[in-house]
C-alpha cells in the first residue's frame, strides 16, 4: 500500500518537501499538503517593501501552483494534530490519516504578546514589516516621513532571518539619504542581544556597520511595553527609547494548532525536533522542517532548504525501517542587505560562527564584506526561490553541509 | 577558563563567568555569585527559579530563555526582572551554575 504522508504547511519547506517526495516516490506515496491560505509570500520580498524596492504583488503566488502533480492540496486550517491516534483534523472537521507526517507550518507573529504593541498607533506609528499588510502599511509612512526618530525593535529571540532587522536599518539609512533627509531623521536599533549579532566575529562586523552608517544601538534592552500615543519603547527595566515611528519585530512562536494538539509542542509552539536527523522528538513518524522546528539553528529559508536534502533522505530511510541519517549541521547561509546596491555574506552553522573569508572555498565571494556581487546574488535568490528551490532541486556547489575551506578559522 | 574558590568551593568558570560544570555548583556557592551579581539576599521566589533552571539544563541540555521562564516557572517576565535586574536569563543562570542559556540565532 501507499505510504500516507501528511505535509502541514505549503510554505517554503511543505513545497519543497513535497515536491522531493513526490519526485522520489511518484504514485508509491499518497502526498497531502495542507495550507490555511493559497497566498505564497518571498517572505525576503518583504524586506523591499517598505522601500518602494519590491511590488507587493509581485512577491506572491498560488500555493497550489507550486506543487508538483499528483500532489494533493488541501485548502483548509489545520485544528489539531492526535498524535497517538496518527489523525490531522482540518478545521471543519475533516480528518487526514497519516502514516507520516511533516510539520512545517513555520513562525507565527505574537505582536498581541507585547502590552500595548496592537493598541493605539498601531499601523499608524507602529509597524512590522513581517507580514505584507504591515509592510505595505509601512511603506506608505515611510513616504510620509519628514523628519525624527525612528526606533528599530527586535522584542525577542527566535525571529525569522534574524539579520532582517538589520537589513532595515541599513536600507532605511540609505532610503532617506536618498530622499536628502538623512540629517533630520534619527536611527536607533534597540536589541535584547549584547550586540548587533549573536556571534562575536559577525556582532562586530555589523556593529561596526551600523556605526558607520549612523545607527545607534541599544543592547540588552527587553521590551515590556510599546506605547504608542506616548511614542516610547519601555524595557522591563524601566529603560525608554523614545520614537516617532517605531518598526517592531514581534514575539514569534508556533502555529496555533500546535499548542492546541497535546504533546506536540513546546511552551511556544514549536516542535521539539532533533537537531542532526530532523525526526520529532515527539513521535517516531513526525518530522518537523524549517521555522516550525526547536533546533538551535536560523529560522530561515536557507535553514529550510538544506533541512530538505537530510529530511528527505531520513523520511526515505524511516519509511524504509533503516537507521536516519544524522548528519544535517545547522547550515545558514545568508545575504544582507546593506544599501547602496551591496550585500554581505554571512555562511555558518551549530559550531561555526559567522566567520570572514570567502564562500564556497579561497576563490569565491567575500564573507561579511559588502560587495556588487552579494547584492545581485540576493536578487537573483527570488528566482531561484520559484524556480529552484520550492521545486526541489540542488543548488550547484552549495550543499547541506557547510564548507570550511574559504573562511578564516581561529581568531581574526 | 579560570578556576577560582567560592565558598571554600574549587569552581571552573568561562570568560564570562559561567560555570563549566554545572556539578560544582551548591547552595552556599550560589549565595556568593548572587553576590557578585549584586544580589544581597536569594529570598524563595529567587529559589524557586534558580531551581527550576537547573532542572530545565538537566532535562533539556540548556536553559531557558526568559520568555520560556516567564510561561512555565510560575514567576512572571515582570517579576523575573525584579528578582535579577540585570537579566533574568543570563544572570539566574550564573547563579544556578549552569553554562549560558544557548540564544537562538
Ligand atoms: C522579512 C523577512 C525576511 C526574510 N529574509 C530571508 C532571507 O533573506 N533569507 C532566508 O533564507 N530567509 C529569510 N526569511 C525567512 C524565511 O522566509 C522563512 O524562514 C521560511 O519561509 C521558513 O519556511 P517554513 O516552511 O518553515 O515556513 P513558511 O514558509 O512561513 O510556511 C509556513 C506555512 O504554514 C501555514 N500554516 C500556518 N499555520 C497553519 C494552520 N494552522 N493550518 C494550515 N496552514 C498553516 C502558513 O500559511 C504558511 O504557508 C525572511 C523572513 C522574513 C519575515
Amino acid at each position: 500500500m501507499a505510504h500516507r504522508i501528511v505535509i502541514l504547511g505549503g510554505g517554503t519547506g511543505g513545497t519543497l518537501m513535497a515536491n522531493r517526495l513526490r519526485k522520489h516516490y511518484g504514485s508509491d506515496a499518497e502526498i497531502t499538503v495542507v495550507d490555511q491560505d493559497d497566498r505564497h509570500v518571498y517572505q525576503p520580498g518583504l524586506l523591499f517593501v517598505p522601500f518602494g524596492l519590491a511590488d507587493p504583488e509581485h512577491i506572491v503566488r498560488g500555493r497550489e501552483r507550486q506543487l508538483h502533480k499528483g500532489i494533493a492540496f488541501r485548502l483548509a486550517a489545520v485544528d489539531r494534530v492526535d498524535i497517538d491516534e496518527r489523525i490531522v483534523t482540518l478545521e471543519g472537521n475533516e480528518t487526514l490519516p497519516y502514516d507520516l507526517l511533516v510539520v512545517a507550518t513555520g513562525a507565527r507573529l505574537l505582536p498581541e504578546e507585547t502590552e500595548g504593541l496592537t493598541g493605539p498607533g498601531w499601523n499608524e506609528k507602529v509597524f512590522t514589516f513581517y507580514d505584507l499588510d504591515g509592510a505595505t502599511a509601512l511603506h506608505q509612512a515611510l513616504e510620509d516621513f519628514d523628519g525624527g526618530r525612528i526606533a528599530l525593535n527586535v522584542i525577542d529571540m527566535p525571529i525569522k532571518c534574524p539579520v532582517a532587522p538589520l537589513e532595515f536599518s541599513f536600507l532605511a539609512d540609505w532610503y532617506f539619504q536618498d530622499r536628502g533627509i538623512r540629517d533630520a531623521v534619527e536611527l536607533t536599533y534597540v536589541t535584547p542581544l549584547d550586540g548587533a549579532f549573536t556571534k562575536p566575529t559577525a556582532s562586530a562586523a555589523l556593529g561596526g556597520m551600523l556605526e558607520e552608517k549612523g545607527v545607534s544601538l541599544v543592547t540588552e534592552f527587553n521590551t515590556g511595553e510599546v506605547d504608542g500615543p506616548g511614542g516610547r519603547i519601555v524595557s522591563y527595566d524601566e529603560r525608554e527609547v523614545p520614537f516617532d515611528l517605531a518598526v517592531v519585530i514581534p514575539l514569534h512562536g508556533g502555529a496555533e494548532y500546535v499548542e492546541r494538539s497535546p504533546g506536540l509542542g513546546d511552551e511556544l509552539g514549536f516542535v521539539p525536533t532533533d537537531e542532526r536527523t530532523l525526526q520529532s522528538k515527539v513521535r517516531p513518524e513526525i518530522f518537523a522542517i524549517g521555522d516550525a522546528t526547536n533546533v538551535p539553528a536560523s529560522k530561515a529559508g536557507s535553514v529550510t532548504h538544506f533541512e530538505g536534502e537530510v529530511l528527505l533522505e531520513n523520511i526515505i530511510r524511516f519509511l524504509d525501517g533503516d537507521e536516519l541519517d544524522a548528519s544535517y549541521d545547522g547550515h545558514a547561509n545568508c545575504f544582507i542587505e546593506t544599501g547602496f546596491h551591496k550585500a554581505m555574506l554571512i555562511d555558518f552553522n551549530y559550531d561555526t560562527e559567522p566567520l570572514t573569508g570567502h564562500f564556497p572555498s579561497s576563490v569565491g565571494v567575500p564573507l561579511l564584506k559588502d560587495s556588487r556581487l552579494n547584492h545581485l546574488g540576493k536578487l537573483m535568490f527570488q528566482w531561484f526561490y520559484w524556480h529552484a528551490l520550492l521545486p526541489g532541486r540542488d543548488i550547484p556547489g552549495i550543499g547541506p553541509d557547510m564548507p570550511t575551506s574559504g573562511k578564516v578559522l581561529g581568531p581574526r | 577558563m579560570a578556576t577560582v574558590t567560592i565558598a571554600g568551593h574549587t569552581i571552573d568558570r568561562n570568560d564570562e563567568g559561567f560555570f563549566e560544570d554545572p556539578d560544582q555548583w551548591n547552595q552556599e556557592v550560589a549565595t556568593e555569585v548572587a553576590k557578585e551579581e549584586g544580589i544581597e539576599e536569594l529570598t524563595p521566589k529567587h529559589w524557586q527559579v534558580i531551581e527550576f533552571m537547573r532542572k530545565e539544563y538537566f532535562e533539556k541540555g540548556t536553559g531557558p530563555t526568559v520568555r520560556m521562564l516567564g510561561k512555565t516557572s510560575g514567576v512572571t517576565v515582570k517579576e523575573l526582572y525584579q528578582l535579577f535586574p540585570k537579566g533574568p536569563a543570563k544572570v539566574a543562570a550564573k547563579v544556578a551554575g549552569i553554562p549560558k542559556p544557548r540564544g537562538c540565532i
